[in-house]
C-alpha cells in the first residue's frame, strides 16, 4: 500500500542531503518577504496562521536527479506512524474496492458458461462504474463476437480478456507515468480542474509526499477568485510547514504566478505547486486566464510546467471526458489525480479518459488528510475491479 | 460529441414509414437508442431502464400522429415523460410555519453547499427575509470564512462559528442568536460528506433532530455519474430531505443526475446553480432539463409548433393531392402560411437537426420571412384557375400578377419557378424522408409510397 514511497523514495539514500529539522521548525516570521504577505481583511487571526517560514536554505538544486523516482528519501520516522497510515490506506481501499469486486465475483460464482444473463449483468456493473454506454458495449460486442466464434466459452477467460482490454485502455498513455522532474531548477506544477474536485486538497497531500522525501515546497495561491480560497490553501501550507505565496483576493492570478516563480528561483526551490481557481471548462475565458497563468510561468522558467495536473472527481460521470478533453485542449494536461475514491463511486471515466486522451494518472485522493494520497497503479486497479474475494 | 437523438431516431424509423400505430417491435429499436442517449447523460442504469419500460408501454399502440414523424413522436412521448418524473410542479422553499425557519444544506464534498447557502440568503434577503448565514463546516481549511466573506459580499449576518465548537453546539447557538436578534431564516451551511462516513452522517442527524430545520436541502452536483442514486438515497434515508439543488448547471453537463436523484428520493429538485455569482440561483425547470438530458435542445420546441399548427384535415388532402400528383399553387399557399404560423423561419431551420448539413447543400431553399410574404401576396393574385394549373400563366397573365401583388415580374417568374421546382424534388424524394420539416418528412413519402 506505501508502493509510492518504497518505489519512489526507496533508493539512492545518499545522493542529496535532507534539510536539516532546525529549519524545518522555523516558525519565524519574515519580514522581509512582502510578496508572502496575505492581507484578507476578514481573515480571523486565530484561524488563519500566515506561514511565512524561510524556505531550507541548505537545500541543493537537484543534481543529475532526472525522474521523481529517483528522488531520495527524507530520514522518515518509520514504525508506529507509518504502519497507522498504512491500516488507514488499506481500510480506505477495502471499502472503496469493496462493492465492485463483490459484485463481480459473486457474478462470476458458480457459473459454468456464459449466457445472455451473464453478459448483462457485466453490462450493468461496467455501466454503473461510469465506464460509459460506448466502452461497455465495445468491451461486451467483442466478447460477443468471441463467444460466436468460440474462441471464449468458459466466465473465467471472459473474466480475464475483459481485464486485459481494461488495462490496455488505461495503460495506453504515450506519456512518462511517473512525474519527471527537470534536470536542474525547480519543478512547477500547475493544478487544474472544474470547481470543488479537490484541487487544494490534493495540493496539500501532494506537498506532505515531497516534505517527506525532504524536497523543499512552495505553494502558489493562485486562486484569487473564490471567496477564503486563499486561506484554505495557507492553511495547507501551514499543515505542510512549507510557505505559500499570495496576494490578495481578486488579484491577478497571473501577477500572483510572476511573483512566485522569481521566488522560487532565487531560493531554490525543489518543488512550486500552482493552485488555480476552479473552472468549469466550458468557461471560455477563465480557460483564457488559465492559458496565461501558464504563459507566465512559462516565460520565467523555460519548459515549465512540468506537470500541469488535472484534477477529476470519481464521482463524476461522463461529463469528465469533456473537462479533460477541453482543459487538455488549453493547456494540454500532462497528469490526471482522481478524487474522493473513498466514497461509493467507482471512477471508471478514467478508463476512457486514458484511451482517449492517453493521459497517465498520477495520484488517487483516497480522503481529506494529509496522507490520503496514493500512487494510481493501472495494475492495481484492474486487478482491484476483478479481484478474488480472499481479500476480504 | 454524440449523435443527435432526434438524428438517431430518424434513422431507425426509417422503416415505419407508413405504419399507422406503434408497436412493441417497431418501436423496440428506438427504445435502445433513448436508452443510450440517457446513459450518456449519466442517468443511473436501474432507473434507465425502468425509465425505458414505463415509456414503452406509453408509447405502445399510440397512433402515427399527422403532424409528427415517428421519431418525433417518441421523442415526444419520451419527453413528457422525463418532464412528469422530474416533477412537474416546481416547489419554492418552505417559509411559512415555525418562525425562525431553519433551512440545512447537506451533500458531498465539494458540491457546493457553500455558495448555495449564500445564493439562497441573497435570494430571500431580496424577498424581503432577514437571513442568518450559520457555517457549521469545523473541518475543511477555511470554510468558515468562505462563507464569511460571502455574507459580507451580500451584506447578510453570518454567525461567528469556530472550528473549536462542534457543529450541534454552533447550530444551536446559532438559533439562539437569531432569535435575539430578530433574523427570520437560518441557513446552516454543513461540511461535504460522504454518504458511507457513518460517523458525520451521525452528527447531520443530531444537529437536524437538535434544530428541527424545516427545509433539508441535498446538494448535488450536476456532473455526477451513476453513483447519484446511492449517494441521494442514503442522505435521503438518514435525514429525509425535502429537497434537491442541482450545482454547476451552466456547464456541458447533460444532468441526468436530476432524473436518478428525483427517482431515487422522490424529492423535488428546488433550484439550480448556473454560476459562482451569487446571483446565479435559478429555480428548476423540469422541461429544460429533460430535454437536456435528451441532448437535444430546442428540437421539442418544433415538435409542439407542428402539432398545434397542422390542420390534420387538410395534410390527409394534401398526402392525396401528391399521391396524384395535383400538389398545385394553392396548396403552396397553403404550405407557405401552415409555415409563417410556426414562426420565423430562420428560427425553424435553427431549431432542426442536422439543417447545418442542409444549409451547405447549394440548391437547398434560402427561403426568408419577406420572401415568404412576397410568395403569398403573388398567389394571391392568381387565379383559381392559375393556380391549379400553372402552365397557363403566360407573359401578359404574369405582368397582371405582378401589379396586383405589388411585385416585379421576376418575382412572378422566381415563385413560378420555385413552385415546379418542388414538384420535380417531390417526384425526386419519393421513398426518401423528407428534407426540412417534420412536415414534408411525413407527408411525401407517406404519399408517394404508392408510385
Ligand atoms: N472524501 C474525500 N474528500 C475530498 C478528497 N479530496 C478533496 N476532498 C474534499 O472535497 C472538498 C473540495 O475540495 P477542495 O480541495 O476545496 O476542492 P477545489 O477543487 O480546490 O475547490 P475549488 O477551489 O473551490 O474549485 C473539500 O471538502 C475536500 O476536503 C478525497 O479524496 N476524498
Ligand atoms: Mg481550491
Amino acid at each position: 500500500m506505501l508502493g509510492w514511497f518504497k518505489k519512489k523514495f526507496g533508493k539512492k539514500e545518499e545522493q542529496i542531503p535532507a534539510p536539516d529539522q532546525e529549519h524545518l521548525d522555523q516558525t519565524e516570521p519574515d519580514q522581509a518577504e512582502p510578496s508572502l504577505t496575505g492581507d484578507i481583511s476578514l481573515e480571523p487571526p486565530p484561524l488563519i496562521l500566515e506561514d511565512t517560514q524561510e524556505p531550507p536554505a541548505s537545500i541543493e538544486p537537484l543534481p543529475q536527479t532526472s525522474s521523481f523516482s529517483d528522488l531520495p528519501k527524507k530520514e522518515a520516522s518509520p514504525g508506529k506512524k507509518s504502519s497507522s497510515m498504512f491500516q488507514r490506506l488499506s481500510e480506505r481501499l477495502t471499502k472503496t474496492k469493496e462493492s465492485l469486486v463483490y459484485r463481480i465475483d459473486t457474478l462470476f460464482l458458480g457459473k459454468k458458461e456464459i449466457d445472455k444473463e451473464l453478459l448483462d449483468d457485466l453490462e450493468e456493473i461496467l455501466i454503473t462504474a461510469d465506464l460509459g454506454i460506448n466502452t461497455v458495449q465495445e468491451l461486451l460486442d467483442e466478447a460477443r463476437r468471441k463467444l460466436k466464434r468460440k474462441e471464449l466459452s468458459d466466465p473465467q477467460t471472459l473474466k480475464k480478456v475483459l481485464k486485459e482490454k481494461i488495462r490496455s485502455f488505461i495503460t495506453e498513455s504515450d506519456r512518462p507515468a511517473e512525474l519527471v522532474m527537470p534536470d536542474k531548477g525547480p519543478f512547477i506544477i500547475m493544478v487544474v480542474g472544474v470547481n470543488g474536485v479537490g484541487k487544494t486538497t490534493t495540493i496539500g497531500k501532494i506537498t506532505h509526499k515531497f516534505t517527506n522525501a525532504g524536497q523543499s515546497v512552495l505553494l502558489v495561491a493562485a486562486d484569487t477568485f473564490r471567496a477564503a480560497a486563499v486561506a484554505q490553501l495557507k492553511i495547507w501550507g501551514e499543515r505542510n510547514n512549507v510557505q505559500v505565496v499570495s496576494q490578495h483576493e481578486g488579484a491577478d492570478p497571473s501577477s500572483v504566478v510572476y511573483d512566485a516563480m522569481d521566488i522560487a528561483l532565487a531560493k531554490n526551490y525543489d518543488v512550486v505547486i500552482v493552485d488555480t481557481a476552479g473552472r468549469l471548462h466550458t468557461q471560455v475565458n477563465l480557460m483564457e486566464e488559465l492559458k496565461k497563468i501558464k504563459r507566465v510561468i512559462g516565460k520565467k522558467i523555460a519548459d515549465a510546467p512540468h506537470e500541469v495536473m488535472l484534477i477529476l472527481d470519481a464521482t463524476t460521470g461522463q461529463n469528465a471526458i469533456s473537462q479533460a478533453k477541453l482543459f487538455n485542449a488549453t493547456v494540454d494536461i500532462t497528469g490526471l489525480t482522481l478524487t474522493k475514491l473513498d466514497g461509493t463511486a467507482k471512477g471508471g471515466i478514467v478508463v476512457n479518459i486514458c484511451r482517449e486522451l492517453k493521459i497517465p494518472i498520477r495520484f488517487i485522493g483516497i480522503g481529506e488528510q494529509l496522507e490520503d494520497l496514493r500512487d494510481f497503479d493501472p495494475n492495481e486497479f484492474v486487478e482491484a475491479l476483478f479481484q478474488e474475494k480472499e481479500g476480504r | 460529441m454524440f449523435e443527435n437523438l432526434t438524428d438517431r431516431l430518424e434513422g431507425v424509423f426509417k422503416k415505419l414509414r407508413g405504419h399507422g400505430k406503434l408497436t412493441e417491435e417497431n418501436i423496440q429499436d428506438a427504445m435502445g437508442e433513448v436508452r443510450m442517449a440517457l446513459l450518456e447523460a449519466d442517468v443511473n442504469f436501474n432507473v434507465v431502464k425502468q425509465f425505458i419500460a414505463t415509456v414503452t408501454e406509453k408509447a405502445v399502440g399510440v397512433e402515427v400522429s399527422q403532424a409528427l414523424s415517428p421519431g418525433q413522436q417518441i421523442i415526444k412521448i419520451v419527453h413528457e415523460e422525463l418532464v412528469a418524473l422530474l416533477g412537474g410542479n416546481t416547489e419554492q422553499i418552505r417559509l411559512d410555519g415555525r418562525q425562525p425557519v431553519i433551512i440545512m444544506m447537506a451533500g458531498l464534498q465539494g458540491s457546493g453547499k457553500t455558495t448555495t447557502s449564500g445564493k439562497l440568503a441573497r435570494m430571500l434577503k431580496e424577498k424581503g427575509r432577514r437571513p442568518y448565514l450559520v457555517p457549521a463546516d469545523v473541518y475543511r481549511p477555511a470554510a468558515i470564512e468562505q462563507l464569511q466573506i460571502l455574507g459580507g459580499k451580500i451584506d447578510v449576518p453570518v454567525h461567528p462559528s469556530t472550528t473549536e465548537t462542534k457543529p450541534v453546539d454552533i447550530c444551536r447557538q446559532a438559533v439562539a442568536v437569531a432569535r435575539a436578534k430578530n433574523y427570520d431564516t437560518l441557513i446552516i451551511d454543513t461540511a461535504g460528506r460522504l454518504h458511507v462516513d457513518e460517523l458525520l452522517m451521525g452528527e447531520l442527524k443530531e444537529i437536524q433532530a437538535a434544530i428541527r430545520p424545516s427545509e433539508v436541502l441535498f446538494v448535488a452536483d450536476a456532473m455526477t455519474g451513476q453513483d447519484a442514486v446511492t449517494v441521494a438515497g442514503k442522505f435521503n434515508e438518514d435525514l429525509e430531505i425535502t429537497g434537491v439543488v442541482l450545482t454547476k448547471m451552466e456547464g456541458d453537463a447533460r444532468g441526468g443526475a436530476a432524473l436518478s436523484i428525483k427517482n431515487v428520493t422522490g424529492k423535488p429538485i428546488k433550484f439550480t446553480g448556473v454560476g459562482e455569482g451569487l446571483d446565479a440561483l435559478e429555480i428548476f425547470h423540469p422541461d429544460r432539463t429533460a430535454s437536456r438530458i435528451l441532448g437535444m435542445g430546442d428540437v421539442l420546441t418544433l415538435i409542439e409548433k407542428a402539432e398545434a399548427v397542422v390542420d390534420k384535415k387538410k395534410a390527409d388532402k394534401l398526402i392525396n393531392k401528391l399521391r396524384q400528383n395535383t400538389f398545385t399553387l394553392e396548396d403552396f399557399l397553403d404550405q407557405i402560411q401552415q409555415i409563417k404560423k410556426m414562426g420565423s423561419l430562420e428560427q425553424i431551420m435553427a431549431m432542426i437537426p442536422g439543417i447545418n448539413k442542409l444549409k451547405q447543400l447549394k440548391d437547398a431553399p434560402q427561403p426568408n420571412e419577406k420572401e415568404l410574404s412576397k410568395t403569398e401576396a403573388i398567389i394571391r393574385s392568381m387565379t383559381r384557375k392559375e393556380r391549379h394549373n400553372y402552365a397557363i400563366i403566360n407573359t401578359s397573365r404574369r405582368q397582371r400578377i405582378a401589379s396586383g401583388s405589388g411585385t416585379d415580374v421576376a418575382d412572378v417568374n422566381r415563385v413560378i419557378k420555385s413552385y415546379s421546382t418542388m414538384l420535380k424534388m417531390m417526384q425526386k424524394m419519393r421513398g426518401k424522408p423528407g428534407l426540412i420539416t417534420g412536415q414534408k418528412r411525413r407527408k411525401l413519402p407517406k404519399g408517394l409510397r404508392k408510385n
